[in-house]
């Protein structure tokens, strides 16, 4: 069998602003550096990230600093954030963003020249540096042209199918090009797992083709431990028409920028479940909001609630919002400039994920980094708008030093032939041609209805017994799964691969879900209605002879000056 | 755009062709049943999902917002993502960008891109500036046109330039990166110099292609093409210039080496 084989100190697997960062780092300590990306160089979710990036430049409200942001995180993750990880980025963000402008970003300005900053939902202050509502792409582009103009290997299109091991240690990873279908073997000091979340799990989703848990999934099937994957979050504000579009993002920026939510009776129904922060509470308040409008039947003809920005006027909107305007102009017809939308919760962003180090990103696998959305801990029980942003650039950086630190004393183990052999035979299985294969499409759709209707905002035991059982019927016709065609440019087969990695995760988020036995976040239980002390755990999953394994881990407490600094959590 | 009646299915035509067999270019014909909203993409994918998992097809964002999923729609450079199919009609025709080498089916190869990209000189700050560093809205937003860019490659595509002179000219998407960095405000680099000698700016000849089929509606010719190129003019026929150069030095041909050094 034809393969090829390439080597360097530090591995990265995913192209978004996570991994670009940590190649950037990498390369910056003197290590050799490969970029691996699902898609084509630059398209990664990242570009669409529209709000900012979350630092406390403090350009606009002159009384925020770093210890009012590690405040906001913790408290509006609902204290289930690792304290330290939440100082790492409020510290250190400010200095991500003044780099990004060095690199070449671009930020809007205020009068007097300097980074402009937007209100953004749970920040006590306007807090995210931003362009217009393009934040991501324009992230992106900056840390792309320096990787292109820099001495990264990148291969695009190519996907990993599994990590390879020696001994307890990840030495590298093996996968195929998609463009030429042939087999490749990375060996390498370090590995940093980049690969963003996992929100095409679900049915009603803002996340693009490729977040698909790939590298959480890798993670812990390489041994690493998981945790939070319960905490999934739901954006407030999705599209809800027309119906190809459901789930589109709705940028926070809208209600950062003044937007109102209206129910049905045309009223601003967030002056009830939230008369301070109204529609600027934290993502999960305003989500559940949404959600109990909709159900009590003061939802919009599509499901939905009203969200209007026209009131502040066409200048206003064209200038702060063209992406909007953009969007709602040309997928649903609808002139934001003089209607309100129609919106809707959809699924945007995954808390948990691979359980990493605060301080190095180290993974509990040896060889092992992780940084970005596949990275757990940071968040908590819910993420703030402009902490992801923000997350990206200062742990990739992290990640990439880190892992440059690791690759340098660690001895360079080569994958080798047998075990590429060997992937390549599993993960040609699924072009078999048996006569009998099932298509793997049907699967991945019940298995996102199933994800939607009984791991969504409200959860509660029977739904999720169910939805358990659920994913693993659809586990059992997994060796049937099969498409026709080659290894080359195969959007099936890549379907059967996600398909598999998906089970492994829908299986740990239902069980992790059923184990956390009160509302805490984005986990609301109507049978658990309240939060508990005894739950102020972070729950984690890990692979042993083929089964989950779950065990809760108590969170550290910070040092009493930090402790100061977030206040005490309260309980009903 | 007006919306013109559909049938409850539209015929969905696929160009199909792999570069490495034999059997020439064929379009294969499927049924897709029409929801509310659809677009072009999800017609393909429909096709993809229930009828022939084989089509070779590229996408990511499915939102307009990454450029992944461009491709020739009726013959005309689009994204898919972004065209509704109740904007089309009853008879649907796709196909890959004929500008770029083929991959397979629709997927063409644009990694010539990145390349091309390369040898645009990145962001260079101008020495020395007190940090954090001070830029008003009003120069800042020369700039951000040009970023709306989502590398779709539409406008490489349409350019019969670039299908022309492919290796002689780099094509409106880099003339727009290299405008934008041209007009970052504290950018110190020119590239209009180097965008003329080696990237073939003078081969373009407005004829503004390239912003009709921007989906971002950059305009492309006359914001970035139109002035690197009088910037060029400029830099090199200023005739009080030329005089003074040639006086210095006066081995005429130095002006080609620069250019040859850059390569």
């Amino acid at each position: 069998m034809e393969y090829d084989s390439h080597e360097c100190d530090v591995l990265v697997i995913g192209a978004g602003g996570a991994g670009m960062r940590a190649a950037l780092a990498a390369l910056e300590k003197g290590c050799s550096v490969i970029l691996l990306s699902k898609s084509v160089l630059g398209k990664a979710h990242t570009v669409m990230a529209e709000g900012g990036i979350a630092a406390s430049v403090a350009n606009v409200d002159s009384k925020d600093d770093w210890k009012v942001h590690l405040k906001d995180t913790i408290t509006e993750g609902d204290y289930l954030g690792n304290w330290r990880m939440a100082e790492i980025l409020a510290k250190e963000a400010p200095d991500a963003v003044y780099e990004l402008e060095r690199m070449g970003a671009l930020f809007d300005r205020t009068e007097d020249g300097r980074i402009m900053q937007r209100a953004f939902g749970g920040h006590t202050y306007r807090r995210l540096c931003h362009v217009g509502d393009r934040t991501g792409l324009e992230l992106i582009r900056t840390l792309e042209d320096r990787i292109i103009h820099r001495n990264v290997q990148v291969f695009d299109e190519t996907v990993v199918t599994s990590l390879a091991m020696k001994n307890g240690r990840v030495i590298g990873a093996m996968g195929f090009h998609m463009r030429t279908g042939m087999f490749a073997a990375f060996s390498a000091g370090s590995v940093i797992m980049a690969t963003g979340g996992l929100g095409r799990i679900y049915k009603i989703t803002s996340n693009s083709w490729e977040s698909t848990g790939d590298g959480i999934a890798l993670a812990f099937g390489a041994g690493a431990e998981l945790s939070d994957m319960e905490m999934v979050q739901f954006h407030p504000t999705g599209m809800v028409w027309p119906p190809a579009m459901r789930g589109l993002l709705v940028t926070e920026g809208v209600r950062g920028e003044g937007g109102i939510l209206y129910n049905s009776r045309n009223e601003r129904f967030m002056l009830k479940y939230s008369p301070k922060k109204k529609e600027l509470d934290a993502r999960d308040v305003v989500a559940r909001s949404i959600y109990y409008e909709i159900q009590k039947g003061n939802g919009t003809e599509h499901g939905g609630v009203y969200l209007d920005i026209a009131y502040k006027g066409r200048d206003f909107i064209m200038k702060k919002l063209p992406g909007m305007y953009a969007q709602f102009m040309e997928f649903a017809g609808v002139d934001i400039t003089k209607e309100r939308m129609e919106v809707a919760p959809t699924v945007h962003y995954f808390m948990g994920g691979i359980r990493v180090d605060p301080d190095t990103c180290a993974t509990s696998v040896k060889g092992l980094y992780a940084a970005g959305e596949c990275a757990g801990g940071l968040h908590g029980a819910n993420r703030l708008g402009g902490n992801s942003l923000a997350e990206i650039l200062v742990f990739g950086k992290h990640a990439g030093e880190h892992a440059s630190d690791y690759a340098r004393h660690a001895a360079m183990q080569r994958v080798g032939g047998d075990a590429i052999r060997k992937e390549a035979l599993r993960v040609s299985r699924y072009l078999s041609g048996a006569k009998d294969r099932v298509n793997p499409y049907p699967l991945v759709e019940q298995l996102r209805g199933n994800m939607q209707d009984r791991l969504g905002i409200i959860r509660n035991r029977d739904d999720m017994e169910r939805g358990l059982d659920a994913v693993k019927g659809i586990r059992s016709r997994l060796s049937k799964v099969g498409v026709a065609g080659t290894m080359e440019f195969n959007k099936g087969l890549i379907e059967c691969i996600t398909l598999e990695n998906m089970l492994t995760l829908a299986e740990c988020m239902f069980l992790s879900a059923l184990e956390r036995k009160e509302s805490r976040g984005a986990h609301t239980r109507s049978d658990y209605p309240k939060k508990s002390r005894i739950w102020k755990v972070n729950i984690t999953c890990t692979g042993r002879n083929n089964r989950i394994a779950l065990s809760r881990r108590k969170l550290t407490e910070p040092p009493e000056e930090l402790a100061g600094m977030i206040g005490e959590e309260h309980y009903d | 755009m007006k919306s013109i009646t559909i049938d409850k299915t539209v015929k969905l035509r696929v160009f199909r062709k792999d570069p490495k067999k034999a059997a020439g270019e064929r379009y294969d014909e499927f049924d897709v049943p029409v929801e509310e909203g659809m677009s072009v993409l999800d017609a393909v994918n429909y096709a993809v999902e229930n009828l022939d998992s084989t089509i070779a097809v590229r996408w990511n964002c499915k939102a307009a917002r990454c450029g992944s999923c461009a491709a020739e729609i009726n013959s005309l450079p689009r994204l898919m993502c972004k065209t509704r199919i109740s904007d089309l009609g009853n008879v649907i025709t796709v196909g890959p960008m004929r500008a770029f080498p083929l991959v397979r089916d629709l997927v063409a190869d644009v990694s010539s891109n990145f390349k091309i990209d390369r040898n645009i000189p990145e962001f260079r700050p101008r020495a020395a500036g007190k940090e954090p560093w001070i830029m008003y809205d009003a120069d800042v937003s020369r700039s951000h046109e040009f970023r709306l860019c989502i590398e779709c490659f539409l406008c490489q595509d349409v350019c019969h330039v670039v299908r022309d002179h492919n290796a002689k000219y780099f094509g409106p998407r880099h003339i727009v990166k290299a405008a934008s960095l041209d007009m970052h405000p504290l950018d110190s680099a020119d590239r209009s110099v180097m965008l003329t000698k080696q990237g073939g700016l003078g081969l373009c000849n407005v004829t503004k292609c390239c912003q009709e089929v921007c989906p971002e509606h950059i305009s492309i010719t006359d914001n970035a093409i139109i002035p690197e190129k009088e910037r060029a003019a400029d830099k090199m026929y200023d005739p009080v210039l030329m005089l003074l150069d040639r006086l210095k030095k006066p081995n005429v041909e130095k002006d080609e080496k620069d250019g040859h050094e850059h390569q």
